[in-house]
């Protein structure tokens, strides 16, 4: 069946369509006139200016693992988030705490723990499934690299970005 | 027979059972899993752990001249008792009734788990058997979810040191006893035991003594928790990565079934899988942890050609053809071909076609004899002493005709030989590097590095038994399959492909192009292997030929099954 489409029905002024196109100036005129007297601002100066305080409370960036209060790794390497991982960007290898370590009790820590952030899609479910609370995600989002290897985030980067965080869950306390 | 069998009702259905099924048996046999911790079908039943309560009835005792009322099918009325039985060390009566889905039954099980998870750390995300501990398994399935207890857990040795290859965590163990009952009963070396009984109860290794022996690692296995945990496999991987790939062992002659665990092309465990007939639930540590060579650096990578500076990498299609041309030069009395009872059947009977198309009589495989240890490990540790029996057809022992080969080598009556799947100087071989120089031509198929490939003319790179499928004959003349596992490592290849290149660049090409032909074209040949295919071998292997052989640690469980002892 047909469609019948109807035609807007125009009136004579309408049809010369000049006081549309006066209307129009007058619009840009005072955009105009707004944006030379500095009323609006309708440019960023990215990259020296940044999003960064304008970003909201939930934006999702970079994965990024932190230490705790006495400067222990949170991480001990359980591979939650390498298996929960869509993209699969996470890859970890765990290693043993040598018993002349500080933190041998804890037993675990990776030995490496890599990030493709060419691969990362910022779901933020590492941070959702990790158990130990070690890695999250900043705000981070002008992640950049001039080779692939550069955007593979590993661990020294991972928690230089991450730095301390504190006032957490810490189950390795006397008390457990 | 049909008087043995009883009646029982498990859940509202009747079964029936022969008499003494332990009810635990009975249960998995109906389709119905008690969940347990102590109880293991091939250990005593000492019923510790009280995890498989069920609630259990009988007939109602009749009063002096009463007759119960049967129903009609003709079953008595079945009375429930007040109190739930463990089902693991019960066994079935006629006119039983199970229970293990009651409320009494839920609550013994929300009961027992809260108990247990009272003083058990929650270290998962560290914890090796997360993923395939039996603990979080029940606890989801019978748990409550919660904990009523708020006083401090009770504190433990942690970490300890008890043996080269395991390693305990106190805090973790449940105390079903399964790993000191397997020292006890199985490895007869009773190391295990528990101290400060109460609620300090202690897993520990007696004083002066480590669990050491060579089936150590077995009590890592049949631990419920990560109570044991293995030294080679700790924090290696998570479980859930791994991929399980069903084989054998080749560490000696026995085959033990086999299931290995890897993880992108890196083999990371290896354990045994449940084959009554040729190592019941069990494996040696010896044979477990010998899979780290897969992953070596030392692995031959690429066909090797030997020239004035030593070797250099070339193309198959050069090397194969260069040792193909190479072989022809010589007389066929001048040419001997070492293989190795380490081979496939599948790879021997190329070898053997090899032989044939060369005309070659020298031909043996090297033999490697130790100690029979009276459990699983065989004196003979070769894999396939039996097959290269069969397969090559060997008129006398295998390795017997070796110490002639290398007299003639140095009389120079043999020119030329290849040696296939062996380091022909290492100490079962006996050959020395100065006798092999003494060769006009020496070619080697190997899967590492070794002092046979640096006097060898050519070297072409094989796989181990990880890396390829094919059939294997154990000691008891059983024959069983070998599953790849991983992937070959850069241009290496089987070494049935190797061979079978060989042959036809000899001009006797055969046309396989799997090994699943090859063994066709075997079953063809050797009467021993006819009418059966490599696909059709069962997962547990099929008897291929009658040795009389038995095998000790089989022996005495039968006889522990036959005493009742344990469920077998």
């Amino acid at each position: 069946m047909a469609l019948v489409v109807r035609r807007p029905q125009l009136k004579w002024w309408e049809k010369i369509y000049l006081p549309v196109i006066a209307k129009g100036l007058v619009i840009t005129m005072r955009h105009f006139i707004r944006t030379l007297t500095g009323r609006t601002k309708v440019t960023m100066q990215y990259p020296e200016e940044k999003w960064n305080d304008q970003l909201p409370e939930h934006y999702r960036g970079a994965p990024a693992l932190v230490t705790d209060e006495q400067d222990r790794e949170r991480c001990v390497a359980c591979q939650l988030c390498e298996f929960i991982c869509p993209p699969r960007a996470i890859t970890i290898i765990p290693e043993e705490i040598p018993s002349e370590d500080k933190w041998a009790k804890v037993e675990k820590r990776p030995l490496a723990f890599n990030i493709d952030m060419i691969r990362c899609i910022y779901c933020g479910l590492c941070e959702e499934v990790c158990p130990e609370q070690a890695i999250f995600l900043r705000k981070d989002y002008a992640i950049t690299g001039e080779s692939r290897a550069e955007m593979v985030h590993d661990k020294a980067r991972l928690y230089e970005v991450g730095g301390r965080r504190v006032g957490l869950v810490n189950k390795w306390n006397d008390l457990k | 027979m049909a008087d043995d069998l009883v009646n029982v009702q498990i859940d509202g259905t009747w079964h029936q059972f022969p008499k003494g099924t332990r009810m635990i048996e009975a249960c998995r046999q109906a389709g119905v899993e008690v969940p347990h911790y102590c109880y293991h079908p091939k250990l005593s039943s000492p019923g510790n752990c009280r995890m498989c309560l069920v609630e259990m009835g009988m007939p109602p005792r009749p009063k002096p001249g009463e007759e119960l009322a049967r129903d009609e099918d003709g079953r008595l009325p079945i009375q429930w008792m007040p109190r739930p039985v463990i089902a693991c060390a019960n066994t079935v009566s006629e006119n039983l009734g199970i229970r293990t889905e009651s409320a009494l039954t839920k609550s013994c099980r929300e009961g027992v788990m809260e108990l247990l998870l009272i003083n058990h750390p929650l270290d998962c995300p560290i914890c090796d058997q997360a993923g395939e501990c039996r603990l979080q398994e029940f606890s989801v399935e019978h748990g409550t979810g919660g904990s009523r207890f708020r006083e401090d857990k009770v504190k433990k040795p942690k970490n300890v040191d008890i043996g080269p290859r395991v390693r305990l965590d106190d805090e973790r163990c449940i105390m079903c006893s399964r790993c000191i009952r397997f020292t006890a009963e199985v490895a007869d070396d009773p190391v295990l035991g528990f101290t400060e009984r109460g609620s300090h109860t202690t897993l520990a290794v007696h004083p002066g003594r480590r669990l050491e022996n060579n089936y150590s690692l077995n009590t890592v296995d049949i631990c419920p928790v990560g109570a044991l945990t293995s030294t080679d496999f700790r924090f290696q991987m998570r479980v859930w990565f791994l991929k399980e790939t069903e084989s054998i062992c080749t560490g000696c002659g026995r085959g033990c079934n086999t299931e290995v665990s890897s993880r992108e092309g890196s083999i990371l465990r290896q354990t045994p899988r449940e084959n009554n007939e040729v190592n019941s639930t069990w494996m040696c540590d010896q044979g477990r942890l010998d899979f780290h060579y897969v992953n070596s650096e030392a692995r031959l990578t690429q066909p090797l050609l030997k020239g004035s500076e030593g070797h250099r990498a070339v193309s198959w299609e050069i090397a194969v053809k260069t040792l193909a041309d190479k072989l022809a030069g010589f007389e066929s009395s001048k040419i001997a071909i070492i293989a190795s009872a380490r081979l496939t059947n599948e790879d021997l009977y190329l070898v053997r076609r090899l032989a044939q198309q060369l005309g070659v009589k020298e031909l043996d495989v090297i033999a490697r004899f130790g100690e029979d240890d009276g459990y699983l490990v065989a004196a003979d540790r070769n894999p396939n002493s039996r097959g290269a029996v069969l397969v090559l057809g060997l008129d006398s022992d295998p390795g017997s005709r070796i110490s002639g080969i290398r007299r003639d080598i140095e009389s120079g009556k043999i020119a030329a030989l290849l040696a296939i799947g062996e380091d022909l100087t290492s100490p079962e071989g006996g050959f020395s590097p100065a006798l092999l120089s003494q060769l006009e031509f020496l070619g080697q198929i190997h899967h590492t590095a070794n002092a046979t490939a640096d006097a060898a003319v050519v070297v072409l790179p094989g796989a181990t038994s990880f890396e390829k499928s094919g059939s294997m004959v154990n000691v008891t003349g059983r024959l069983q399959r070998l599953a790849p596992v991983v992937p070959l490592p850069g241009e290496a290849r089987e070494d049935w492909l190797i061979l079978r290149d060989l042959l036809q660049a000899l001009d006797g090409g055969n046309g396989a192009g799997s090994s699943d032909e090859v063994f066709t074209l075997l079953a063809h040949e050797v009467s021993a292997f006819e009418g059966r295919t490599l696909a059709s071998i069962s997962p547990l292997g099929e008897v291929l030929i009658e040795t009389g052989e038995t095998v000790p640690l089989l022996e005495r469980e039968k006889g522990r099954i036959a005493k009742g002892e344990i469920v077998g």
